[in-house]
């Protein structure tokens, strides 16, 4: 299993946001992690991206523990934020990154990829001057940037123009077919159901479903709510 | 890997820093500020009274001003929650502090740099009569000033009121580093050599910043992921 989540629980406080969720992904599988506002979707994100320890329970990246050098290694986040610097040229920021990662050639790897999301033109302009779809196309960029074998994707869709939809759908196809796993919390099910062959449904911290995704979604997204969740 | 990513964290964080000039100028600024408003308080024709007082003014000085260049250190990361993206990488929490850490004493030391000379001109005194032991306990003091700060830079990031209590925390685990830059300062620019007990505050120094340091390489990956 590439991603082994096992009977994790999250508190804040005395507030479990997370109860008892058991997952297993396999590699070059898409899930799609659904819920309502509130669910637990980004705090369950986050404890498989290491930047949360869960109160209870184990989460296991690859076989190894998520803090696992190694492990981070093969993650790609793109989460609420974008996760560049204002004040750096978007070329400065992916070479930051690449160096982070260890990339033999990180100016190499930050040019190729300005190219792929079409931001080669404003290489040398600081981030603080793009649009809000240039910087999601950036971010977007940074999370591929090292090939990583874990995709993480929180609301990968959000604020992204027709195009840039359709740039990250055909990297993330790109990535599943070269045996990535991929799990992305989404309330956009459209684009989402394109991808994701599998579907984890959060109601209120707890898992209400978990399984492949069912056919009827591709009719009617909302389908699975209705079924498994709340009213 | 270690000295790679703490060379990048550190180059990004001074390419930052020198770009918007943001903690710099106010360090700077707030240096000065200090440094003309002691000039007030002292008799500046006593020139005896000018020497005993020269190391606590520099080392006030560099203390206050440079507290505004640690607030920042770990508050540029939650711009756009480049934290996140930090620590979902294989950057250690011990590298990352550390390039900080390297970061804030090369903007340390440039308000030291700054502070001397206007402190000589200031107070009209010859402050470099011994420049290579004044430079090594600048050195000293400074990475004490930047290992600490840097540490509570990363604990105090997420409070609402960091600014005071960055400061409130780290003023009093600094007082062994401050007690030993600020009396041997005092000897140097007052053209004394550091001679008999005097190099216990050297030592002091010493032991201070590798205790230190290698507190935060261990402990810093506990307080960035709690």
């Amino acid at each position: 299993m590439t991603v082994q989540v096992d009977k994790v629980w999250k508190y804040f406080g005395d507030f479990p946001a997370v109860r008892e969720i058991t997952l297993h992904v396999e590699a070059g599988a898409c899930l799609a992690l659904l819920g309502r506002n509130g669910a637990g979707k980004t705090t369950l994100l986050r404890m498989i991206a290491g930047l949360s320890q869960p109160s209870q329970g184990d989460v296991r990246l690859l076989g190894k523990s998520v803090r696992d050098s190694e492990a981070r290694a093969r993650i790609g986040l793109l989460g609420h934020g974008i996760g560049v610097y204002e004040e750096l040229s978007a070329f400065e920021n992916l070479r930051h990154f690449a160096n982070l990662f260890g990339l033999p050639q990180p100016a190499a790897a930050a040019r190729q990829w300005l190219e792929r999301v079409n931001l080669a033109h404003v290489s040398e302009s600081p981030v603080r001057e793009f649009s809000r779809g240039m910087r999601q196309r950036l971010a977007v960029a940074r999370a591929f940037l090292h090939d990583p074998g874990v995709l993480l994707l929180d609301e990968p869709f959000t604020s992204l123009d027709d195009r840039a939809v359709a740039l990250l759908q055909s990297l993330l196809s790109g990535a599943l077919a070269r045996g990535a796993t991929v799990i992305m919390s989404t309330h956009q099910l459209r684009e989402a159901m394109e991808l994701a062959m599998h579907a984890a449904l959060l109601v209120r911290g707890k898992l209400g479903f978990f399984g492949a995704r069912p056919v009827e979604m591709l009719e009617d997204p909302g389908w699975l709510y209705r079924q498994y969740g709340e009213a | 890997m270690f000295l790679r990513q703490s060379l990048a964290v550190a180059m990004k964080d001074l390419r930052s820093e020198l770009r918007t000039k943001e903690s710099l100028n106010s360090a700077f600024a707030f240096a000065a500020v200090i440094l003309i408003l002691f000039s007030f308080v002292v008799d500046v024709g006593d020139s005896e009274i000018l020497y005993s007082m020269s190391g606590g003014v520099l080392w006030m000085t560099f203390l206050f001003s440079g507290a505004l260049i640690l607030n920042r250190s770990f508050a540029r990361e939650q711009q756009n929650d480049c934290l996140d993206a930090l620590l979902a990488s294989p950057l250690t929490g011990s590298a990352l502090w550390f390039g900080k850490a390297l970061a804030n004493f090369i903007l340390l030391l440039a308000v030291a740099a700054f502070s001397f000379p206007l402190f000589g001109a200031l107070y009209n005194l010859t402050w470099a009569r011994s420049p290579g032991w004044l430079l090594l306990v600048t050195l000293l003091g400074s990475w004490g000033i930047s290992v600490v700060g840097t540490m509570f830079s990363a604990l105090t990031v997420n409070l609402r009121l960091r600014e005071l209590m960055l400061p409130t925390l780290i003023y009093p685990i600094l007082i062994p580093v401050l007690m030993g830059a600020i009396r041997l300062t005092t000897i140097l620019i007052s053209g004394e050599p550091i001679a008999g007990d005097e190099w216990i505050w050297l030592r002091l120094l010493v032991g201070f910043d590798i205790i230190f340091t290698s507190l935060a390489l261990l402990l810093v990956e506990v307080v960035l992921l709690g």
